[in-house]
Order: C-alpha cells, then sequence, then structure tokens
C-alpha cells in the first residue's frame, strides 16, 4: 500500500466565469457587438452621440444665457438658448393677459384639478366614486365660476378675450374630457344599439367627425356656430372651439368605448338579463363598469392625442400655449436668432412631460389590467 | 303585438317593441327640430349679412395668385380653380407623406426590435419624442426655427454644387427630358415586365425543384440596367437643370418651397413614430416558435423577418397602418399654420374669408376629406376580406 502521490487538502479556488460568459463584457458582446455589422452600427452610432449630445446640453446649460433684461445679450451668444427670454415671458406664458390681481383664481383652479385628476388616476385611491361626481359634476361647474367671475360672489368678470397660455391649453383638455366622456359613452351604447334610428344617428355622428380634419371641425365650430343660432345667443369666441373640441373627442371615445364593449363575453348580458334586469340597470351596472375599466389604458391614449390636439386651437384666434409662445417670439425687445428655438424646446419639454407621464400611466394600467385577467 | 294592444296604458309603454318605436320616433323628431332650427337660423343670418346662400361663387374670379401649384392657376381663375389647386396640393403631399413614412416607419419599428442595444434604445427614443409633442410644435420648429433661419440665397448651403438649400427653399436638380428619352422608359417598362415574369417563373421552378433563383438582383440589375443600356444608346437623353445664382437668387432647378419642405418632413418624421410602434407591436404578436422555426431552418435574421415573420405580421399591422395613412391625409391640414396652400388653407381658408360662404365650403371641404377617408375604409374592408379567407 503505497502512500498516495498527492492528496487535495484545501478546495481549489474558485474561478470566476469566462469573461465572454458573464458580466459588463459578455453583455456588450451580444448586445453591442454581437457581429460585425452590429459592432459598426454601435460604433457609428456611439460617436454619433458623443459629437451631438454634449454640444445639445450645452446649449441648452452652460452656453445658454440665464439672465437678461432684454434680447441683447441672447442676441450675441447665438450659440446657446435664451432662457432669460422664458423667464421673463413665464407668466405671459401661464396666463396669457389674464389680469395679474386675479391670477391666483386660475392657480386655485389649476390646483384643484390636479388634485381630483391624481384621486381618479390613483387606482387604490379611497371613494373614487365620489371623486369621478366632483371631477365631472362640481369641478366644471367650480372652475367656470372662478375663471369667468361671478358678480354675486365678488369676483370680477374676466373676459375670454384675455385668457391665454398654459391654463387655455388645460382648460380645452379639460372640457375636451369632461364632456366627451358621457357624450361618448352614450355615442358607444347608440351604435351598438338594437334600434336602427338610434344607431344610423350615432354612426353617422361618429365617422363623420372621426373622417375629417380637427381643423375643419375647429373652422366648423367658429363660423357655422353663429350662424346656426339665434342672433341673440352668439357664443363667446372661445366657446366656440371648445364645442368643437368635445363634439370632435366624443367621436374618437366613443370608438373606444364600443372597442370595449365588444370585449364584454355575451354571457354578462344575458346573465344581466336572466337576473330581470333592464337595459340601463344592464349597462350601469354590469356591463359599463366592466367595459370602461378595461378602455383606461385607451381612453388615457386618446386624451394624449386630444392633448396634443389642442394646440390646434390657436387657428381660431384662440391663445393657447404654443401661441403664446409664438406671440412671445415675436416681442420687438427680444427678437433674435436663439428665441424661436428656445421657445419651441421650452414648450416640447412641456409637452413631452404631459403626454409622456401619461403614456406610462396608461402602460402600468395595461400590465395592471392584464395582471387581473391572467390566471 | 296583438297582446301588447290589450294592455292598459303604463303597461302599453313598458312593452320593448312599442318602446323603441317611440324612442326612435323622440329622437328623429328632435333631430328633425335641431336640423330645422339651425337651417333657419342659418338662412335668417345669412340673408341679414348678405352671405351668399348658393354656390353661386364656384365660377367667380379668385383675385389671389397661389405660389405652388400642379394645374395651371393665376388671379384670374376662378374659385372652383383655386378648389382643385388645394386638392392637388393635399394629394401631394399626402402621397409623398405615405410614400417616405412608411420606409422610415418599418425602419424604425424594426430598428425598435434590433438585438442592439444601441439601436434599439436609440429608436426608442426617437418614437418617444415624436409620438409625445405635438405635431404642430413639430411643424412650427422646422419652419420657424430651422428652414427659415437658413443663410440667403447667396450663401446657399450646397451639397455637391448640385443641390442648394437656403431660406427660400431646397433646389434640386430638375430632369429635361429630350424626344430620346421614351426610349429610356420603354427599357425601364420591359425591365419591370421582364422581372414579374422571371419571378413567376423562380416561383414555379422552386416549386418544382426547389431549386432557388437570386430574382431580386437579377430583377434590380434589368430595371436598373436597360434603362442605363437605353440611356446611352439613344444618346443621354436626359439631362438635369441644376439651380445658378444670378443676381440675388438661385435661378432654375425644381424649387421646393420652405413651407412643403417643412409640411413633407415634418408629417414624415411624425407618422414614421406611429407607424414604427405598429410595426413593433405586430411583429411581437407572430408566435415566437414561428422565429425559433425559421432559425432552426437556418435563416438568418434578416430572412427570418422578411420570408416569416413580417409577412404574417402583415395581418394584424394593415388596418392600424392605413389609419395612420389617412392620419397623413388629415394632419396635412396643418399646413394652414405654416402657409403652404393647401385644401384647407386655400379653400377653408382663403375663399371662405373672401366669400363669407362659410356653410358650403366648410361642406365641401369636410365631404372631401369624408370620402377620402370612406373610400380608404372600404378598400381596407375588401382587403381584410381577402386575407380573412386565406386563413383556416
Amino acid at each position: 500500500m503505497t502512500a498516495a502521490a498527492y492528496v487535495r487538502t484545501a478546495p481549489e479556488e474558485v474561478l470566476p466565469a469566462p469573461i465572454f460568459e458573464r458580466g459588463a463584457l459578455a453583455w456588450m458582446r451580444q448586445n453591442l457587438f454581437s457581429s460585425v455589422w452590429s459592432g459598426l452600427l454601435t460604433t457609428a452610432l456611439v460617436a454619433l452621440a458623443l459629437w451631438l449630445i454634449p454640444d445639445l446640453i450645452a446649449w441648452a446649460t452652460t452656453r445658454a444665457v440665464w439672465s437678461a433684461s432684454d434680447g441683447g445679450p441672447c442676441r450675441i451668444h447665438q450659440d446657446g438658448a435664451c432662457w432669460a427670454f422664458i423667464g421673463h415671458k413665464l407668466d405671459y406664458l401661464r396666463y396669457g393677459s389674464y389680469p395679474v390681481a386675479q391670477r391666483w383664481r386660475v392657480d386655485a383652479t389649476e390646483i384643484v384639478g390636479a388634485i381630483l385628476i391624481a384621486w381618479l388616476l390613483w387606482p387604490r385611491a379611497p371613494r373614487r366614486g365620489l371623486g369621478a361626481v366632483l371631477f365631472f359634476v362640481v369641478y366644471p361647474i367650480l372652475a367656470f365660476i372662478l375663471l369667468r367671475g361671478s358678480q354675486w360672489l365678488g369676483l370680477p368678470i374676466i373676459d375670454t378675450a384675455l385668457w391665454g397660455g398654459v391654463f387655455v391649453s388645460l382648460l380645452t383638455a379639460l372640457v375636451g374630457i369632461v364632456f366627451s366622456l358621457p357624450l361618448g359613452v352614450l355615442l358607444a351604447l347608440g351604435r351598438r344599439s338594437g334600434l336602427p334610428i338610434v344607431k344610423v344617428a350615432s354612426v353617422v355622428f361618429i365617422e363623420t367627425m372621426r373622417g375629417v380634419p380637427f381643423i375643419t371641425v375647429l373652422f366648423m365650430a367658429n363660423n357655422m356656430l353663429p350662424l346656426f343660432l339665434p342672433e341673440a345667443w352668439a357664443p363667446d369666441r372661445l366657446l366656440r372651439p371648445l364645442v368643437g373640441t368635445a363634439l370632435f373627442a366624443a367621436a374618437y371615445l366613443a370608438e373606444e368605448v364600443r372597442g370595449g364593449l365588444q370585449l364584454i363575453p355575451k354571457g354578462q348580458f344575458e346573465a344581466a338579463q336572466a337576473l330581470g334586469l333592464n337595459y340601463r340597470l344592464m349597462m350601469g351596472l354590469i356591463i359599463l363598469p366592466q367595459a370602461l375599466t378595461l378602455v383606461i389604458p385607451g381612453v388615457v391614449n386618446n386624451f394624449i392625442g386630444l392633448f396634443k390636439d389642442t394646440t390646434l386651437i390657436s387657428a381660431v384666434g384662440t391663445l393657447d400655449f404654443l401661441e403664446t409662445i409664438q406671440n412671445a417670439a415675436k416681442d420687438p425687445v427680444w427678437i433674435g436668432p436663439t428665441i424661436a428655438p428656445t421657445g419651441y424646446a421650452f414648450a416640447a419639454l412641456f409637452y413631452f412631460a404631459f403626454c409622456f407621464g401619461m403614456s406610462r400611466y396608461s402602460l402600468a394600467m395595461e400590465r395592471r389590467l392584464a395582471a387581473g385577467r391572467r390566471r | 303585438m296583438a297582446e301588447a294592444l290589450r294592455r292598459p296604458a303604463a303597461a302599453l309603454f313598458s312593452a320593448p317593441a312599442i318602446r323603441a318605436v317611440i324612442y326612435q320616433a323622440l329622437l328623429v323628431l328632435v333631430l328633425v327640430a335641431l336640423v330645422f332650427a339651425a337651417a333657419r337660423n342659418a338662412y335668417i343670418n345669412m340673408e341679414a349679412r348678405g352671405i351668399p346662400l348658393g354656390f353661386g361663387f364656384w365660377d367667380q374670379t379668385a383675385g389671389f395668385d397661389i405660389n405652388q401649384r400642379l394645374i395651371a392657376y393665376s388671379a384670374l381663375s376662378t374659385y372652383g380653380r383655386a378648389f382643385w389647386v388645394g386638392l392637388l396640393n393635399t394629394a401631394l403631399v399626402a402621397g409623398l407623406g405615405v410614400a417616405l413614412a412608411t420606409p422610415l416607419g418599418f425602419l424604425v419599428g424594426v430598428a425598435r426590435l434590433s438585438p442592439n442595444w444601441i439601436l434599439s434604445r436609440t429608436a426608442m427614443a426617437y418614437v418617444e419624442l415624436m409620438r409625445n409633442t405635438p405635431l404642430l410644435l413639430q411643424l412650427l420648429f422646422w419652419y420657424n426655427a430651422v428652414l427659415k433661419t437658413l443663410p440667403g440665397p447667396r450663401q446657399s448651403i450646397a451639397l455637391w454644387d448640385v443641390i442648394f438649400l437656403n431660406n427660400r427653399g431646397l433646389y434640386l436638380p430638375n430632369p429635361t427630358f429630350d424626344p430620346g428619352a421614351i426610349w429610356v422608359l420603354a427599357a425601364f417598362v420591359f425591365g419591370i415586365a421582364v422581372s414579374v415574369v422571371l419571378g413567376f417563373w423562380a416561383r414555379a421552378r422552386q416549386a418544382r425543384t426547389g431549386a432557388q433563383t437570386p430574382v431580386f438582383r437579377i430583377a434590380l440589375g434589368l430595371s436598373l440596367g436597360a434603362p442605363l443600356l437605353a440611356y446611352f444608346a439613344a444618346g443621354e437623353p436626359i439631362g438635369f437643370d441644376v439651380a445658378k445664382l444670378s443676381g440675388f437668387n438661385l435661378r432654375g432647378g425644381l424649387q421646393l418651397y420652405p413651407e412643403f419642405a417643412a409640411l413633407v418632413f415634418g408629417l414624415v418624421t411624425y407618422t414614421a413614430g406611429f407607424i414604427a410602434e405598429i410595426v413593433r407591436a405586430g411583429v411581437l404578436a407572430v408566435p415566437h416558435g414561428q422565429s425559433e422555426a425559421a432559425a432552426a431552418l437556418g435563416l438568418n435574421r434578416g430572412k427570418t423577418l422578411r420570408l416569416v415573420v413580417v409577412p404574417q405580421a402583415m395581418r394584424l399591422i394593415t388596418p392600424p397602418l392605413t389609419s395612420q395613412y389617412l392620419n397623413i391625409v388629415k394632419n396635412s391640414s396643418l399646413a394652414v399654420f405654416i402657409g403652404y396652400p393647401d385644401l384647407v388653407q386655400i379653400f377653408a381658408g382663403t375663399v371662405l374669408n373672401q366669400t363669407q360662404a362659410a356653410v358650403q365650403v366648410m361642406a365641401i371641404t369636410m365631404a372631401v376629406y369624408l370620402a377620402i377617408s370612406l373610400a380608404v375604409s372600404l378598400a381596407l374592408n375588401l382587403y381584410g376580406a381577402r386575407i380573412a379567407l386565406r386563413e383556416r
């Protein structure tokens, strides 16, 4: 019995995985340099990014003019943004020509609106039904009284010709959603109704609105509404595009809701009828709650489109946010080559923040709803 | 029905058939009353303001000029002629928009799915930026912040002294055709025809023997080579008229106005973002087993996409893609904001303001867009029925 030539007394040192199998290098090899073409593409894109992005950041930060009392410094520093212009015009961009002493009313309306929207959008908030009633019934009345004014409450009446800026954009979107949601549900029900005349009327309205550009609807509201109404009822200049927006949005929402109604299994209708519920109770208690929950992502996406479309109301002379930027850029005190790009960059940031936020919310809701149905 | 008639009045109302009739009669009554009231008010208001009631303005002299036009038009032409100029300009922008946005959208959509991380992130950033900012903002940016701030004609940005870009537009070489050019065209048609025949033959051959023919390369060679040969054989009958600086402006060439360029560019880049998302969703909806099977057959990624995945995804892609095309048509009306003379700008803008015939002009404008939408929907339904038949 000879002694073993070699006996291991300590475990061998653990080696790391091959560098091309785990870790950063492996990830790069798999995701950036998986083939010659991929590698070339990566190199080209990285080079492009290194060339563009630092320049863009420098344009917006280090080379930008942050404070100035007029356009002079911005005309000298033409290779940077002119944020001083935005700073000086910020009040105009937010409120238009709304009287300075009364601007707290706009702020109050915006804050209340933001709280109510957060209440409605947060899926686990308590008493969302109450929130919905407040938002769709009480809030529009409150907003109307606050923004326009009321002699009885001692709030001076502000002519809508003075309204402008961000709050008019938000107001248009809000009117669009508040009035189009109930109207859209009605139209969707009408389109699926068994009554032929109701169905035809709904289809004609929906397809007409969806078949024409928004701008023609606005032109129609602006030019034809005053003709269709008696002389004494001539609608306000701001009200006309709002009516157009609400009708236009309702047609798109109706199609969204119809899609939700189609997803409800037939058994739900039959079960409701077997329980003896009439049409109103069946729709109100069984079908619509399910269908409307299903279409939340679609409705939010629709709302993003509506919010972007509110920029078009300036075509009929309404002073929305984008139009205030256009107007501010024409101010002779500030005029210069960097003013327009700065203004548009600011507007882009504003719209992007809103729309991107909403689209993320819509995605999260979609995932949440899918989780409920996945078993 | 007979039973329902015997019931007392309250029960009569709750009979579904009778209630349906009552509801609908009420709706008709309300609608008729609304339309009647609106028409009556419109009549009174239009009389009072001296607005023309008929379509007589159609043949009156327009009296305004339009710088971009595809058909002959002058300030002496009629309003009807102006309508056609606008409609053709809309069609031009929309057609070009569709033709350019589709390949760009597919490219970005496929890039969004690429295994290359940087490429897919770049595509994602593009899509998010385009989809989350208003089209109008993008158009104003391209027009006011980019094209309008370009240098004047004397300091044009020149590409190889052939293409010029300045604040008056983009100048491309304008092709000029001598009589011999017809031979080049004939050769081109010949090349295409032979390629089509070759395609059928190659397909039959592959079905019979399994042998493949490089159809695409041969077709490319034929449809490009044949016209090229004809071009030299016919003594170079096609020339190019390049823009030249004379005085303070560029003369000659094919001038694209900044309004037109901004509108087409903005529409294409915006819509491509939406098309990319549609393509991505369509491709992702094809079961993973399909691309795995393709990989097992030894097809590379490009061929897998082109031969296996995209043809199946097209069924899902087509309906939303068509609605994006309609969106291009409708969004081309944003021309109003940058002064491109499209249907809305000329007809619902200038003509409406000059004639004051709001009802007639808006009715015609909306009818045009509606007709386009309905025609495309109809075509889509026919196409849908065709591909539905092939499903098992």
